[in-house]
């Protein structure tokens, strides 16, 4: 009797299609590109200060509302929300577990301390910005 | 009795004949509280005695009998015919080479298990306790007993595309054992441990995709451990540079 195992084999570039679960998980990674996405932004925003032209800022300033830009600001904040913002601080309680004496803390309250902490950051940038 | 009639659609593969595996068919009369494992011992007793397969204990124990059904690695034993469809499509777990039919090659992760040190180890000149119980806190023990309740099914490392894709990478199972041992207050092995687990095919190669945890029968829930074990790492890799010593106590 000859041993000889056969491998399947899996494909690098399409092996996320075989189940719902993997396409969710792609679809959190593709959130990358949107970070690759702003921070193009932040260099032209940067390069636009660093030009020490108010024209310069100010066209930088007038590209980003243009309807095109407002409706991709839009969607980026969506996607981020339901793919990034939701599922990691669902996850959360699961990286950092808190135990008191020998029962777990319930993970419903490290859920909503982390939204808590969303909300004072979120209005810390608001202010800092003067929006608020 | 009640019987219904089901299509097992299940992989076959005879090394000695077969070029790559193939689907052979066969029509099961199931019993209403039957598993797919009941359903492959009928196919085993009365159709084809050819068919070869890993079981032994039927109540989700022993851990041999995890195969893909449908598409999703299962524990056959506790995967009810009544919560499938008609046609049931059984294989071997993914991301293993196959030996023979629903029979995996499991070496490479048997190795991994032992490379992670799963033993408590106490550091050179701290002996445990001779000649009595090595006493332990219900509050330490439960900082990590559902991480003991792992059977090495192996279903989680069939779900990891991870795994799949570079196997170097330790895995969920082997790597949710050495955190098992990593929160066991009597263990003193961490950095023994750390070598291993933060190098490139450690806990740095998981991306967190969750399935491991998904599709765990016994809910050892491994991403956590090895998110868990991040935190840790980086921990250690700070405490390291500011000159502290380690948290093996």
């Amino acid at each position: 009797m000859s041993r000889q195992p056969y491998i399947r084999p899996m494909s690098k570039t399409t092996w996320y299609m075989r189940h719902g679960r993997y396409k969710v998980y792609m679809l959190r990674e593709m959130t990358s590109f949107l970070v690759g996405f702003y921070t193009f932004l932040m260099i032209f925003a940067l390069s636009a200060l660093a030009a020490n032209s108010p024209d310069q800022w100010n066209a930088f300033l007038a590209s980003q509302q243009n309807p095109f830009m407002v409706a991709l600001h839009g969607f980026a904040l969506l996607y981020f929300l339901f793919f990034q913002t939701f599922p990691w601080f669902k996850l959360a309680p699961k990286a950092m577990p808190i135990q008191l004496g020998e029962k777990q803390l319930p993970d419903s309250f490290i859920v909503i301390g982390h939204y808590l902490a969303w909300v004072v950051l979120s209005a810390f940038i608001f202010w800092l910005a003067g929006v608020i | 009795m009640n019987f219904r009639q089901i299509d097992l659609e299940v992989m076959r593969y005879d090394p000695e004949k077969d070029d790559k595996p193939w689907f052979q068919q066969y029509n099961v009369p199931c019993e209403h509280d039957w598993a797919i494992l009941d359903a492959l011992n009928y196919v085993k007793e009365n159709i084809d005695t050819t068919l070869a397969y890993r079981w032994s204990c039927h109540m989700m124990v022993c851990g041999s009998c995890g195969m893909m059904v449908n598409g999703e690695p299962s524990l056959t034993c506790k995967t009810f015919i009544r919560d499938l469809p008609d046609k049931v499509r059984v294989e071997p777990l993914e991301n293993f080479p196959i030996e023979r039919d629903l029979v995996v090659v499991l070496d490479d992760v048997m190795e991994k298990l032992q490379k992670v040190q799963p033993y408590i180890i106490r550091k050179e000149g701290d002996p445990p306790p001779q000649d009595q119980e090595f006493e332990q806190s219900r509050g330490a023990l439960a900082k990590y007993r559902q991480l003991t309740m792992c059977i090495n099914c192996m279903c989680c490392y069939s779900a990891c595309p991870q795994y799949g894709l570079d196997n170097n990478f330790i895995g969920p199972a082997a790597l949710s054992l050495a955190h098992r041992y990593n929160l066991d207050s009597r263990d003193q092995g961490k950095s023994a441990r750390l070598d291993i687990l933060a190098d490139h095919d450690g806990v740095w190669d998981c991306s967190f995709v969750g399935a491991c945890s998904e599709v765990c029968p016994k809910h050892v829930d491994p991403a956590a451990a090895i998110q868990q074990m991040k935190i840790d790492g980086a921990m250690e890799w700070w405490k390291l540079k500011m000159g502290f010593p380690g948290g093996d106590a």
